[in-house]
């Protein structure tokens, strides 16, 4: 490791769901810098929300260290180090849009006031002035996903994890949202995690590419996406672009994983485990 | 104008049929026992007001106890069910049982246990009838909650409580309130039905038992005519404490939900 302290350090971790189960990740070792923008990236079953969901301290490793801003992941979570989208908004329909940004605010003890203040910072933030009073569910799906990254970075936590963020939304509407949240991420200054099922999106947005393999999880390799700063359209039409994503592809046809597509697998195990 | 519209076939469809009793009776002589003219109940209904409503206040007194006291115990059940999942997981094949149980059929036993003239008999029968329904939905309400939503409380270091007050209790509430409703009729059923098996003269219930018995068919159809306005007035009142509570949910915008 290098001198500047890693805002997420995965040393050999490892996951297995039940006894002698599945083994959903093998001896992952990974450190993410700050202002990193990190994809995670693999077909089913490489265990990428799995990981996700272990920096989260939402899953515990089976084995290996886990340490985000410096401390364990537990003790991150509970000090709310990182904020946290998931493919679907989450948002809760008994609240405004305004209420549901407020959330986590709320719950940091914040007064009224200063909640107010910084939800309308984060209203403009991501675009949506004037909806603080809708409710989630009159808003498009890309609409939700913007509120639900609004309030994940309403507190500020210098790290923000992505879970397939805009994987049910259709092409159009995910580009727009690739480049806003780029331009977040850009005045932020947060570092971000993010997993993803699409090689473009994941070349076009990253700082480095995480190529995942399946069956058990583990990195395949690395591609350090050295496409210059802001990215924008023309970035796309660059022929290093097109190389990076011919490079992430063999990469990922390496690991076995010629289709990728979404972790249908996975998303079960998380609800098995999680029970009802 | 829109409005209108809206209510007029209702409308209509209420006269023709109050139309079609008063005239079916009178213009085929139907006998007396078997449906009387509209017009005569109405009358007896008018002459026989006080008592009559007296008994229906009286019986709403037990249908509404009971279904403070069923309702109540079947929320904190269900949250203590909902909390302690392994607990429920034990208990919930008996429930789902008892809730196919016809309760009704206990209604001479807790005359029995409560005593005839105590109002507490009655209400145990309608306490009983709303428990489970109140029961099963709020459990369901509660634990249908999305794994991401819990996923994401937990992430904000949310504890068991704080998740239950931002999101299951929530998020259980249109569950609760569809089996709030169900459970105003079933209260009535219970305490009226609970009056056939014997109690106070002023009880509704009674009444009706006692006018079809001696062939007052009129004052019968009235005393049922009087359950039927409380019993609406009881759904009413919770349907109304709905939308003042869900003001949030699609349905009260008259929205749908995607």
């Amino acid at each position: 490791m290098s001198g500047i302290t890693a805002v997420v350090a995965l040393r050999n971790v490892g996951k297995h769901f039940g006894e002698g189960g599945v083994v959903a990740l093998e001896d992952i070792d990974l450190d993410v810098r700050p202002r990193d923008f990190i994809s995670l990236i693999g077909p089913s079953g490489c265990g990428k929300s799995t990981l996700l969901r272990i920096i989260a301290d939402l899953i515990q490793p089976t084995s290996g260290d886990v340490v985000v801003n410096g401390k364990p992941a537990r003790q991150a979570r509970l000090d709310r180090d990182y904020g946290i989208v998931f493919q679907d908004a989450v948002l809760y329909d008994w609240r405004t849009v305004g209420r549901n940004i407020e959330l986590p605010l709320e719950m940091l003890g914040w007064d009224r006031k200063r909640r107010q203040e910084r939800m309308r910072e984060m209203v403009e933030l991501v675009e949506l002035s004037g909806f603080e009073k809708h409710h989630p569910w009159q808003l498009s799906g890309g609409m939700q996903q913007r509120v639900s990254i609004a309030r994940a970075l309403s507190f500020s936590p210098p790290l923000l994890l992505m879970d397939e963020p805009f994987g049910a939304l259709d092409e159009m509407t995910r580009e727009r949202l690739n480049g806003e949240l780029l331009r977040i991420w850009d005045g932020t200054g947060s570092t971000i995690v993010f997993v993803t099922h699409s090689i473009a999106e994941a070349v076009f947005l990253s700082t480095r590419v995480v190529v995942m393999s399946p069956r058990p999880g583990r990195i395949q390799g690395i591609v350090d996406v050295d496409l210059p700063q802001p990215r924008t359209q023309a970035t796309r039409e660059q022929t290093r672009y097109a190389e990076l994503i011919r490079e992430v592809r063999r990469l990922l046809r390496l690991g076995g994983g010629l289709d990728v597509e979404e972790d249908h697998v996975e998303e079960t195990l998380i609800v098995a485990e999680e029970g009802l | 104008m829109k409005r209108v519209r809206e209510w007029a076939p209702a409308v209509v469809v209420f006269l023709l049929g109050i139309a079609a009793w008063e005239g079916g009776t009178r213009g085929l002589n139907v006998e007396k026992f078997l449906l009387p003219p509209l017009s005569d109940i109405l009358r007896t209904l008018w002459e026989e007001s006080d008592t009559l409503w007296g008994a229906g206040f009286f019986t709403f007194k037990e249908a509404l106890g009971g279904f403070v006291i069923g309702c109540s115990l079947a929320i904190l059940a269900a949250l203590v069910l909902a909390r302690w999942k392994r607990l429920g997981g034990a208990l919930m094949p008996y429930m789902i049982a008892a809730n196919a149980i016809p309760i009704i059929a206990f209604a001479p036993i807790t005359n029995n246990w409560f005593g005839l003239l105590n109002p507490l008999s009655k209400m145990v029968i309608a306490a009983v009838l709303c428990f489970f329904p109140v029961l099963v939905n709020m459990l369901r309400g509660l634990t249908s909650v999305r794994p991401s939503s819990i996923e994401l409380m937990r992430s904000y270091a949310a504890g068991e409580v704080e998740i239950f007050r931002r999101v299951r209790i929530p998020n259980s509430l249109p569950y609760l309130f569809s089996a709030l409703k169900v459970a105003t009729v079933l209260a009535m059923i219970g305490a009226i039905v609970g009056d056939y098996f014997g109690g106070s003269q002023e009880a509704l219930g009674i009444q009706i038992r006692r006018s079809a018995g001696i062939f007052a068919f009129d004052e019968a159809w009235a005393a049922i005519m009087v359950a039927s306005v409380l019993g609406i007035a009881f759904y009413a009142a919770v349907a109304l404490a709905e939308r003042l509570t869900m003001g949030w949910h699609p349905s009260a915008h008259g929205a749908q939900a995607d």
